[in-house]
């Protein structure tokens, strides 16, 4: 038994951190949401420091890593609220990886593995306990919504049509991977996002951070790829790891400056973190970092250690994360007061990050009932 | 990062369950048709067992050889007791001698005291209790008032009141914190004694709980009599052996919580049982809130294993996961109430006997507050609340207190 980071890990993880420290993200989100614009564009680091290619095999240029990898780079991103776009392209590659179909005899996973082109996941999720349906994000209310469908055009090629709403880093994606129904059965399927009949709607939402865009397609032509269902579901399950790994980052740098504050802000004579109160509400953040921390090492581990665990894994650590961000930004901002609801402080982004992230790919809400449903389905 | 066993893991564990079954057919049955009852037969059957497992090695694993012990590492600890669990015997009886009280002595005993006592200990001849708390003295710890007082000869005569003492009842000894100077500041005029429980001047009484159940006890001390070799540690180092017994307690509870049964998957199981409650959604969102939470805890048991495997002794944060485990077993057993309705509460409900366990659960080893102030300090640095006990003599300390009151 051994969960501690490898030499490796920890030398991913530390470039990772230096990488980013060039950036002063935290500054230009600020900016980007009084300006309306983005923020800077962070590729070419990712692309650089070799992060694109972390889940795509080494005989196609990638760096043939695993998912608990992938996530202590998503962590980074997260500590220091980065939008770097791999939440889209690491689930693409995934599925990709397990069979591209046509497309596997085409340069692709080379060029998404060295970053010089980038996918984006069009996220749906697998049927459940209760529902035997795909779905995929709505742009509004509770009702999912229904997967794109395909309609055979050719030896591997299909037309596909349908609607995909806030779906992560897919504006400035060159290529579409995502889930379709053909003939009743979910397929996967690439799309150029260049091609006739697809169109991306970026769309912007409180955290200018994050970006997001809502895809139409329209007869698009799109390759029919060999990745099984189960690679397609098990693409949904990565993307709430990587999602509860980048909130989780968020959380320790929450943590820390709320810490740090608490040690040098007096009243009534002393530090307020020496008040119960305030050092309470503190360790309750750190109690939950720590829970969503071992969750993420439940989903690294069992992704092979125990494939069958994996969706359960996944989602408690979604679960655990999403309301831990949620949590630590609200006592980010109560800790240090007035100040913590202004534009002067650094919490609002944080706030801000926490809200979006609860309500992308399915919401924390639907992660939580998946780890219900999985353990209730094995009785 | 993996779980597996190593090659050498892996044969300790075939080795110790093929022993297991073997002999499990030798281990007193607890539940279900032809268990044991009462409660003497049971405790005399649980003690035996207790011997078997030490004679088979599969008691004080990470004790040292020359005690007894295997002298093996924390993981093969884990793989003993996972397999026990595995094939459905009792453990040890005396987990808290075994797990906290002999390592204690084995820190800071005599080595008289350790070839006297550390051997019948591990083979549950003699059973003992872990005496610190009293009626005014939990989470802070250090103001006991249970006094010590040396005689002439060396010999000292003691008299106080412990409570919360699990296993007094059939113990032979217990490992005590008393006052032994109370002109010196709290937590220096404090001493670590061996006590025969079974003595004259003793007296051992059941607290009953929430559940009707006694399962802890009041012991009350008057003028007992212990001779000079009864210290352990030195005269006035009871503190720092009391800082032992506590951290072997975090290791004990970091890594024990699946040992208590509170696990996402057993609770599953009870709301499954009912087929609208599987389909209710709110219902799923707390069974999901609550297992993620309690499945963490598993994995957190696991990173202090890797912690203790390389050498590092685990701090206060372990005091999380027993916050965890105890606050997601209270809403799982009122989310399953609320499932199963006024039947969980029945006279012989498992769910009866944990909701009612709970509350005070949430007092033992520490309470919430307590854990999370030391781990707000000790991990997290920040500055300790003000004290007025700071430098001041015990003494001095009681008379301010009652002067107020």
């Amino acid at each position: 038994m051994n969960l501690a980071l490898s030499d490796e890990q920890v030398l991913l993880r530390e470039a990772a951190r230096g990488a980013l420290s060039r950036f002063k993200t935290l500054e230009e989100a600020r900016e980007a949401l009084d300006s309306g614009g983005s923020t800077v564009d962070l590729w070419p680091t990712a692309t650089e420091a070799g992060w694109p290619g972390l889940l795509i095999d080494e005989a196609h240029g990638g760096a043939g890593l695993d998912v608990f990898d992938a996530m202590l780079v998503l962590g980074e991103c997260g500590r220091v609220l980065a939008a770097v776009p791999l939440l889209g392209h690491l689930p693409a590659t995934a599925i990709l990886g397990d069979g591209a179909g046509k497309l596997g005899e085409t340069p692709l996973l080379g060029e998404l593995a060295s970053g010089e082109r980038r996918a984006a996941y069009l996220a749906a999720r697998p049927p459940d306990d209760i529902s035997g349906q795909w779905s995929v994000d709505p742009a509004s209310g509770m009702e999912r919504a229904a997967l794109p469908s395909a309609i055979a055009a050719g030896e591997g090629e299909a037309r596909v049509s349908g609607r995909i709403a806030f779906a992560p880093d897919a504006p400035g994606a060159d290529v579409l991977v995502g889930v379709a129904s053909l003939d009743g059965r979910a397929i996967g399927f690439a799309a150029e996002s260049a091609a006739a009949g697809v169109s991306i709607e970026s769309v912007r939402r409180y955290d200018a951070t994050r970006i997001l865009g809502h895809v139409t397609l329209q007869d698009a032509p799109a390759t029919i790829l060999a990745a099984p269902e189960e690679s397609l579901a098990e693409a949904w399950h990565l993307a709430q790891a990587l999602i509860a790994a980048e909130s989780l980052g968020a959380v320790e740098s929450a943590l820390d400056v709320s810490v740090a504050y608490a040690k040098e802000r007096f009243t009534f004579g002393r530090a307020i973190g020496s008040y119960q109160a305030v050092k309470h509400s503190l360790t309750e953040v750190l109690r939950q970092l720590e829970n969503g921390r071992s969750l993420l090492y439940y989903a690294g581990w069992s992704r092979h250690g125990a494939p069958a665990e994996f969706p359960l894994a996944a989602n408690a650590a979604r679960s655990v994360a999403g309301r831990a961000l949620d949590h630590a930004a609200r006592t980010m901002i109560s800790v240090h007061g007035g100040i913590g609801a202004t534009w002067e402080h650094d919490a609002p982004l944080y706030f801000r990050r926490a809200q979006l992230s609860r309500r992308l790919l399915g919401g924390t809400a639907l992660a939580t009932d998946r780890v219900a449903g999985e353990l209730i389905a094995q009785g | 990062m993996d779980l597996d066993d190593t090659p050498e893991q892996a044969a300790y564990r075939a080795q110790v369950r093929a022993w297991l079954e073997q002999h499990k057919s030798e281990a007193p049955m607890l539940v279900g048709d032809g268990a044991l009852k009462d409660e003497d037969e049971i405790v005399a059957a649980r003690r035996a067992w207790q011997g078997k497992l030490a004679e088979a090695g599969l008691a004080g694993v990470t004790w040292p050889k020359e005690y007894g012990g295997q002298g093996l590492g924390p993981i093969e600890g884990l793989i003993c007791g996972q397999e026990i669990a595995r094939a459905g015997v009792p453990g040890i009886l005396d987990a808290i001698g075994v797990g906290m009280l002999g390592p204690t002595i084995i820190a800071h005993g005599s080595e008289e005291q350790k070839s006297r006592y550390l051997g019948p200990m591990l083979h549950g001849d003699e059973v003992w209790c872990q005496l610190f708390s009293e009626p005014a003295a939990g989470s802070d710890l250090a103001a006991v008032q249970t006094r010590a007082r040396q005689q002439e000869d060396g010999s000292w005569r003691l008299t106080g009141q412990k409570v919360w003492t699990t296993n007094a009842q059939f113990a032979s000894y217990g490992l005590l914190l008393a006052r032994t100077d109370a002109d010196v500041p709290k937590h220096k005029g404090l001493t670590m004694f061996i006590v025969p429980i079974e003595a004259e001047g003793v007296t051992v009484r059941g607290l009953r709980q929430i559940s009707g159940e006694a399962e802890f006890n009041e012991v009350f001390f008057d003028d007992l009599a212990l001779d000079a070799d009864a210290v352990v540690g030195g005269v006035g180092n009871g503190w720092g052996t009391a800082l032992t017994t506590l951290m072997f307690e975090r290791v004990t509870i970091g890594l024990g919580g699946e040992g208590l049964g509170y696990n996402s998957a057993r609770f599953a199981r009870a709301i499954a049982s009912d087929e609208h409650a599987r389909r209710d959604p709110e219902v799923r969102r707390q069974l999901g809130e609550i297992a993620s939470e309690l499945m963490a805890v598993r994995f957190t048991g696991y990173r202090t294993l890797t912690a203790l495997q390389r050498g590092q002794i685990p701090g206060p944060e372990a005091g999380l996961a027993k916050v965890t485990i105890v606050n997601g077993a209270i809403k799982s057993g009122d989310l399953i109430a609320d499932v199963l309705g006024p039947d969980a509460l029945a006279e012989d409900s498992e769910w009866a006997y944990m909701i009612s366990f709970l509350p005070g659960l949430k007092s033992a080893g520490g309470t919430e507050e307590i854990l999370r102030n030391t781990i707000g300090e000790r991990v997290l640095g920040l500055p300790t609340e003000p004290r007025l006990d700071k430098g001041i003599p015990f003494s001095e300390l009681r008379s301010k207190e009652a002067a107020k009151a």
